[in-house]
């Protein structure tokens, strides 16, 4: 029998251990041990964010599946829904940075066809050091590479993302991925197991050694010394085995042949059975001896939590295991019957006739202790400032600073990134990367689209993780407003430090707080989401960093807007309730400015208001750009826009007292706020009626001439040009 | 017409060439299973792009063993019209229906852009609705796509107008041998393209040019 040290060994504290064996109604072995060690592990049962979790408002009316499942989903008419979700692989990546990012697609991606949807894009948020750092470039080029190899591989599209760059991601990297599904309305299936007598079918890859122990030995703990010896931990990928899977699985739906379907993925079959059972209600009787095995001499504890990648649980009935298995045949996945329904409300482990576990699933599932965090703000600032570089390379004048700004690596083109990725299988793509703000795909039922975005500035929600929460959230509107698109539904990924710890506790529930209001601002819900805690090492915690991944819908993707000038001579006008401060700013950490405690507040209604008439003066054509104005504020927004769109422009915005505030004007950021945006002169005075607006100059020409008072700033497009593209470098 | 389009497992586009190929008017596509040697009498055959069985040893080696293979390699020799995009291309070199090699690109990343092309040759099957030197935009996305032949084969591929397609200057996106994009066999009946036509056939998703390959095919069936 283990003992008390060996629970506190896998993950449990010692009175959760108790609590166990209160369960369990004695001590638990060795199988029933491991399966509890994961299940009560902070990957699995949410126990530090659980509570705060259930204040986010999660309906709507256009809500198809809410959180519970899989992954959620939102009816976007004509009887279809998009199916989506986000989740990390943080440590997995850290430790293994090919391996981690393409399991992560892998996982995500099971999700989604785990509900009976068709993957149709992918999109990732990265976070990494500094690029200057060799530890930095490392995990960068083998996460984007391990990104592209699966979801290239699969035929998923990767149709947008993110990455910023900052010192306290250096040992601690993120890797979120997101990924969103088709599915007619009707066709969408539960997890539930159901119906006793019922089979059980594991099918996929063979089960091996790989993973172990992943959930609760990299997903629930801070990375530390020696994690290259976790390496084992982290799972191994075959986009080819998913792509057999994914289709196998979907034909298995469309005969009609599942009563529930399940994807394995942290804590493998523990979780996955454990959770088909709870839903349904039932019990469940697994023989591991009957599970395809890629190694001689598994044990059965290991079977049972082994995380080898591209695998799926069905429950199917028996009189239809024959079709089922055929179907398995077809694609060369392996079907195999390993279990049964019950009526026990027990999940009992066999190894052939002998049996080896049995734990209540209510216990598994439900009786996992959710916690209350001990909350305490920090009475001074966590995170060391920035270097500055700015200064060093001794740029003071507006000009030297729009280049150093374009040349940043949170501002540079991901081109060099991207392009690593097909953007276009599936043939939905109307909007690639570097087009629009957000991601646009046409559906079935066209003209009719959806547009994504994601996005979270961990730094501003360093600075004030309310505020930096609520911006998160904006920018992603404000993404989908400048494509033409009303938001329909948000999942989010929480990635954040030690939540033991009173000021991370902090950060956890003020930035929570700040998505929820948000959420209610702007009537969108949240359909589900990924929380990743404990992302601390020897250097600290990490920014604090929600990732927001929203999706809206689009009447006519044919009018879908584009975020670069397209017409020399059109106007160009700047609108919103803009209120542009340095602090927290891109431009402040290149000068190595402290971060501020606390950002300005934010008046979310009027932001609300002025995306909603963006949005409908994309949707109406009268616009031929539209750009949000996010990371190096207005400035810069203006050049992204000429650089997209390949044609300069010359503004004039006036007199302004002193250098500061020309600085403040140019480079301050308000997120999700203002918006640059070009056309006609009558469309935008029409526009004007609705959101404040200035104009402020034309298109045209090879350069962005700038003027105010007697400054004047003067920049070719090739030498934006040349400073947009500083990533280059990363990936000769 | 009727194409016919090969699904082996691990492909990708396939499902994007039928629908292009169905854009073709008075055409009409289907998926052809890589375990059936039956080609189902299709008119011509689109090898597809994707990573055919897991392209885990070279690329485009495994498939061309498959039972189908057999079959459209039989069809070739008869004359029959096959396109080979990007992973099909790769297939058909190594099934010998078309000359020289796909090696890594010089960069040895995948890369996915729109990429300008010039017509070298418009001629009859496959590029017949295009000008000569007509400039076509078509996206490419692989990772092993650099063209290459031995010179003297190069050298009779030229003397035969085998050359069908060129990267225009300044775009070749992979390393390729004089920035070839496209070749066919001596016969004319099998050509093969790294660049993605089937993901060209819409101004919408970037460009229509692509439409013009299947749409030469069909004038070519008649």
């Amino acid at each position: 029998m283990p003992t008390v040290e060996q629970a506190v060994a896998l993950g449990l504290t010692a009175a959760e251990y108790e609590l166990v064996v209160e369960k369990v109604g004695r001590e638990p072995n060795e199988v029933e041990l491991a399966v509890f060690s994961l299940m009560w592990s902070e990957h699995c049962a949410y126990k530090h964010s659980k509570k705060l979790l259930k204040t986010l408002p999660t309906e709507g009316p256009r809500l198809a599946l809410g959180p519970g499942e899989n992954a959620g989903a939102v009816d976007v008419g004509d009887g279809w829904v998009i199916a989506f979700k986000v989740e990390s692989h943080n440590h997995p990546s850290a430790v293994e940075p090919f391996q981690g990012a393409a399991t992560g697609v892998g996982g995500i991606l099971r999700d989604i066809f785990a509900i009976g949807a068709r993957p149709i894009a992918v999109l990732d948020s990265l976070r990494f050091g500094e690029p200057s750092s060799a530890r930095s470039r490392y995990l960068l080029e083998h996460a984007v590479d391990g990104i592209g190899h699966y979801g290239n591989s699969i035929g998923v599209p990767t149709i947008g993302g993110e990455v910023y760059f900052e010192k306290p991601y250096e040992q601690n990297c993120l890797v979120n991925v997101m990924a969103l599904g088709l599915a007619r309305s009707g066709a969408l299936i539960r997890s539930a197991a159901t119906g006793v007598g019922n089979v059980l079918v594991l099918f996929g890859a063979s089960t091996g050694r790989d993973g172990i122990g992943g959930a609760s030995v990299l997903a629930s703990a801070e990375l530390g010394e020696g994690d290259a010896d976790k390496r084992p931990t982290v799972q191994v990928g075959d986009p080819f085995a998913e792509k057999k899977l994914l289709e196998c699985s979907l034909e298995l739906l469309e005969h009609g042949l599942l009563v529930a379907l399940q994807d394995l993925g942290a804590a493998g079959l523990s979780s996955s059975s454990a959770e088909m059972a709870s839903k349904g209600e039932v019990g469940l009787d697994i023989d591991v001896a009957r599970v395809p095995l890629r190694e001689a001499g598994m044990q059965p504890w290991e079977i049972m939590v082994s995380e080898s990648q591209e695998r799926m649980l069905c429950v199917v009935e028996a009189g239809r295991l024959d079709e089922v298995l055929a179907i398995c045949e077809k694609w060369e996945v392996g079907g195999t019957a390993i279990g049964s329904v019950t009526d026990t409300r027990a999940l009992r482990i066999y190894v052939g006739d002998e049996l080896a576990g049995e734990m209540p699933v209510p216990a598994l599932v439900d009786d996992c202790p959710l916690y209350d965090l001990t909350v305490q703000a920090p009475a001074a600032g966590l995170y060391p400032a920035p270097p500055p570089v700015l200064v060093a390379t001794g740029a003071s004048n507006p000009k030297e600073i729009l280049r150093a700004l374009l040349a940043a690596p949170n501002i540079a083109s991901r081109r060099p990134l991207f392009e690593q990725y097909d953007c276009i299988v599936q043939s939905r793509t109307v909007r690639r990367p570097e087009q629009s703000d957000a991601a646009v795909l046409a559906l079935p039922q066209a003209p009719r689209g959806i547009a994504v975005s994601i996005d979270g500035s961990g730094r501003r929600v360093a600075c004030d993780p309310y505020a930096g929460a609520v911006e998160a959230v904006l920018e992603c509107s404000a993404n989908l407003a400048c494509a033409g698109a009303a938001p329909l539904g948000l999942t989010n990924c929480l990635n954040f430090g030690n939540p033991e710890k009173p000021h991370i506790a902090w950060q956890l529930t003020e930035a929570i707080r700040g998505l929820g209001d948000a959420c209610r601002a702007l009537d969108v819900p949240v359909v589900g989401g990924n929380v990743s805690l404990y992302n601390e090492s020897g250097g600290g915690p990490i920014y604090p960093t929600p990732v927001v991944g929203m999706v809206g819908e689009l009447p006519d993707v044919a009018r879908a807007g584009r975020s670069g000038f397209l017409r020399a001579g059109d106007a160009v006008g700047f609108a919103g309730p803009f209120r542009p401060r340095l602090p927290g700013s891109e431009l402040a950490k290149l000068r190595g400015d402290e971060l501020p405690v606390g950002l300005e507040p934010i008046d979310i209604a009027a932001v609300r208001a002025a995306q909603e008439a963006i949005r409908d003066a994309v949707r109406d054509g009268s616009l031929s750009s539209a750009h949000d104005v996010a990371e190096g504020g207005f400035l810069i927004a203006v050049a992204e826009s000429c650089l997209a769109g390949a044609i300069g422009a010359t503004l004039d915005l006036g007199a302004v007292q002193g250098a500061d505030e020309l600085d403040r004007i140019l480079f301050g950021e308000s997120p999700g706020a203002g918006f640059v945006i070009s056309g006609s002169e009558d469309a935008l005075r029409r526009l004007a009626e609705r959101v404040d607006l200035d104009i402020f100059g034309t298109v045209g020409g090879e350069s962005l001439d700038v003027t105010s008072g007697d400054v004047r700033i003067e920049a070719t497009l090739d030498e934006l040009r040349v400073a947009h593209g500083s990533l280059e470098a990363l990936f000769p | 017409m009727k194409f016919g389009v090969i699904r082996f497992p691990g492909s990708c586009d396939e499902v994007d060439a039928v629908l292009a190929c169905e854009r073709v008017p008075n055409a009409s596509a289907q998926l052809l299973w890589h375990g059936d040697p039956d080609l189902h009498g299709v008119d011509a055959v689109v090898v597809p792009g994707g990573f055919s069985y897991g392209d885990y040893l070279r690329v485009g080696a495994i498939a061309r063993f498959s039972p189908v293979m057999e079959s459209v390699i039989r069809f070739a020799h008869e004359g029959g019209l096959v396109l080979g995009i990007c992973n099909g291309f790769q297939v058909l070199c190594e099934a010998g229906l078309l000359p020289g090699a796909l090696l890594p690109n010089d960069h040895l990343r995948f890369r996915c852009r729109q990429v300008e092309l010039d017509v070298v040759r418009a001629s009859m099957p496959f590029t017949a609705d295009c000008a000569d030197g007509e400039p076509l935009s078509i996206p490419v996305k692989h990772t092993t796509g650099r063209y290459y032949a031995p010179p003297e084969q190069l050298e009779s591929m030229h003397a035969h107008g085998q050359i069908v397609l060129r990267y225009a200057p300044g775009q070749n996106p992979n390393g390729s041998l004089d920035d070839i994009a496209g070749v066919r066999n001596a016969e004319g009946n099998v050509f093969g393209l790294m660049p993605h036509p089937e993901h060209a056939v819409d101004p919408l998703t970037g460009s229509a040019d692509g439409l013009k390959i299947f749409t030469s095919m069909a004038h070519a069936h008649g």
